[in-house]
């Protein structure tokens, strides 16, 4: 499986496991967390970034062999998260972005039309675009048409660690969405993310079930190994499964009676 | 559209008869649900919790550590100026208090934010009494001006205003607004409020929907406790917290607990609230709002501070004066109240990072 190599916004990686920065209980963690997970692509909500901070800052703990992906949390219009982009590629944290536009704080949902004109105006503006979003068909395809270099939805809402709530709806975007699917929030434990990958999923992103752990850089290789296992079984092409035996008397044996007859 | 009606309903019902009502299978099952309901919360704040209150904690810390993560927020107040035309019974700016009235000129405000700034906060939080014909809304937008240079974050704690007046704040780079109820029992504010532009109960209920309406991010809401029994208050806090959710869902919607604390005035609370009420009512609004803030002050003692970090706060004052130009000025200036944490900026974190808490200096900016 060496040759697996996820081409995503024209970078070749070498993980499909991405991670976060936030919710940690100390930032000094994270070097420990990029190197246990293998993880090439980070993502960092810039709110919480302060270039000229004279207490300690997220940035200087995020190794430099990492592909930033900063994300626009806390922005509640569109508005707002293109102001958050232009303001990252602006600071050096490159072109990659990661749109999320919550406009309920109660359950963290994305605004799907937020979404969509954010995406539009910074795709053209030459950025990779990563939009985060509920599983739905006709936001994914407004997204396509956007520019967008992958589709992000949710396995269940921000920081529930349900796992693949909405799996059916996640399975129709990677079955008819021509663009890399990026499955994120939600995931729990290391065996939701295997079941996203088994099921065609490009890459995972977890952050609060490795951050929020009692060991990180632990949970950080556990997830690892399970995005890589429903990886490899995925390209394997798990057998078929069935919930029917073979049938003792079959309903179309008759064909095969017949011909023997004439 | 507004809490009053909500309120209305709910104000008849008693609720020391309702907890009374309680017993321990209806703890337990309001302990088991996902999604509480305010009966639910009820349960959790009654006497009936209290042997369940470790149970109730455990899930409230796991809820905190899904949601939040292992980071508290930091913040400091800065009183811009104490002249007030309110008689609160209760605060040390009131008034007929024989205190020295000052507020601060542009250049005291940036020195005073200047020292703040060099702490390393970037979240602050000012305040003024209540003499909208002194700290007027554009001597607090001149201040804003001045502090949007230090600061990524600006919450206001002053006189409750209408929605253009936060407007205008807001335009002005203001993005959160922290006011209290101080009591939800009509006939004790009115006591407790003899006189000034406080005393109209119906404007300050209705504050923090205007501010939500006027477009801030976050908004504080409490009570202050010891004034009246704090269960009732807690439950109606709790009740006008959870609508603020549903009628403002991009609203980040906070509570803050803060406890009477002595002040220069002889006002004595008359009712104690303990150490085990504190982490009963901050356990029981983690579990029934999992993502609404939680706010406890300097007013608590280092000891109570450093044992409730793990049970669901999320900001916390660091480093607090509660005098006007406090940092910056000579100290003879009054403090509305005693603060009982005194540690530094620098001190509260690191107890925090040696406790794996990971002190969150910066939450936004104006982008």
């Amino acid at each position: 499986m060496h040759n697996d190599i996820f081409e995503i916004g024209g970078k070749k990686l070498s993980s499909r496991l991405f991670i976060g920065t936030g919710k940690y209980a100390s930032d000094s963690m994270i070097p420990d967390v990029c190197k246990s997970t293998g993880a090439c692509v980070i993502t960092v909500a810039l709110r919480r970034v302060d270039f000229n901070a004279i207490t300690d800052n997220v940035m200087q703990h995020i190794p430099s062999h990492m592909q930033l992906m900063p994300n626009t949390s806390g922005a509640r219009t569109s508005d707002e998260a293109i102001r958050i982009a232009r303001l990252a590629r602006a600071t050096g944290c490159g072109n990659w972005i990661k749109i999320e536009v919550i406009t309920d704080n109660k359950y963290l949902l994305p605004d799907g039309y937020q979404t969509a004109k954010a995406t539009e105006v910074l795709t053209k503006e030459g950025f990779a675009v990563f939009p985060y979003i509920n599983p739905d068909l006709y936001v994914a395809r407004d997204l396509v048409n956007a520019g967008a270099v992958a589709i992000m939805p949710l396995g269940a809402p921000i920081g529930t660690n349900r796992g693949l709530r909405t799996e059916e709806m996640i399975q129709i975007l990677i079955d008819d969405i021509d663009l890399p699917i990026i499955v994120d929030a939600g995931i729990g434990k290391p065996s939701h993310a295997c079941q996203a990958m088994e099921a065609g999923a490009d890459a995972c992103l977890v952050n609060t079930a490795i951050a929020t752990s009692e060991d990180p850089i632990r949970m950080g290789k556990a997830f690892a190994e399970a995005v890589r296992a429903g990886r490899n079984a995925y390209l394997a092409k798990a057998g078929g499964t069935s919930q029917l035996a073979s049938a003792s008397s079959p309903l179309t044996g008759f064909i095969h009676n017949h011909e023997g007859q004439s | 559209m507004s809490f009053f009606s909500v309120f209305e309903q709910y104000k008849k019902i008693d609720i020391e008869n309702l907890s009374g009502a309680i017993d321990k299978h209806a703890v337990l099952r309001s302990l088991n649900k996902n999604t509480l309901s305010i009966d639910d919360f009820a349960a959790l704040i009654s006497k009936s919790a209290l042997p369940y209150l470790e149970q109730i904690a455990q899930k409230s810390h796991d809820i905190f550590r899904r949601y939040f993560g292992n980071t508290i927020q930091l913040f400091t107040p800065m009183y811009l100026s104490n002249y007030c035309n309110n008689r609160c019974l209760y605060c040390g700016f009131n008034h007929d208090a024989q205190i020295k009235r000052y507020q601060m000129s542009l250049d005291e405000v940036e020195n005073e934010a200047r020292i703040i700034a060099s702490t390393g906060l970037k979240h602050i939080l000012i305040l003024t009494g209540d003499a909208q014909q002194k700290a007027t809304i554009s001597y607090i937008q001149s201040c804003c001006d001045v502090l949007k240079q230090y600061f990524s974050s600006i919450s206001i704690e002053i006189y409750a205003l209408d929605t253009k007046g936060y407007e205008k704040l807001i335009q002005s780079g203001v993005d959160g607004l922290t006011i209290y109820q101080e009591t939800y029992n009509e006939n004790l504010y009115d006591t407790l409020h003899p006189i000034g532009p406080k005393k109209n109960y119906r404007f300050r209920l209705d504050a923090p929907q205007r501010g939500a309406e006027a477009g801030m991010r976050s908004v504080t809401i409490g009570t202050l406790l010891g004034l009246a029994d704090w269960r009732k208050d807690i439950f109606f806090t709790a009740l006008h917290a959870s609508w603020l959710e549903n009628h403002f869902p991009e609203t980040e919607i906070s509570i803050a607990l803060p406890r009477i604390r002595p002040y220069y005035g002889s006002y004595q609370p008359e009712y104690q609230v303990t150490d085990q009420d504190m982490v009963q009512m901050i356990i029981a609004i983690r579990v029934f709002l999992p993502r609404c803030g939680i706010t406890i002050s300097t007013r608590e003692s280092e000891f109570f501070r450093n044992n409730i970090i793990k049970l669901g706060v999320t900001k916390m004052s660091a480093g607090s004066t509660t005098a006007v130009g406090g940092h910056s000025l000579s100290n003879m200036q009054h403090n509305q109240f005693e603060i009982s944490d005194k540690r530094s900026v620098s001190q509260m974190a690191a107890y925090l990072e040696n406790n794996n808490i990971q002190p969150l200096f910066k939450d936004w900016e104006r982008f």
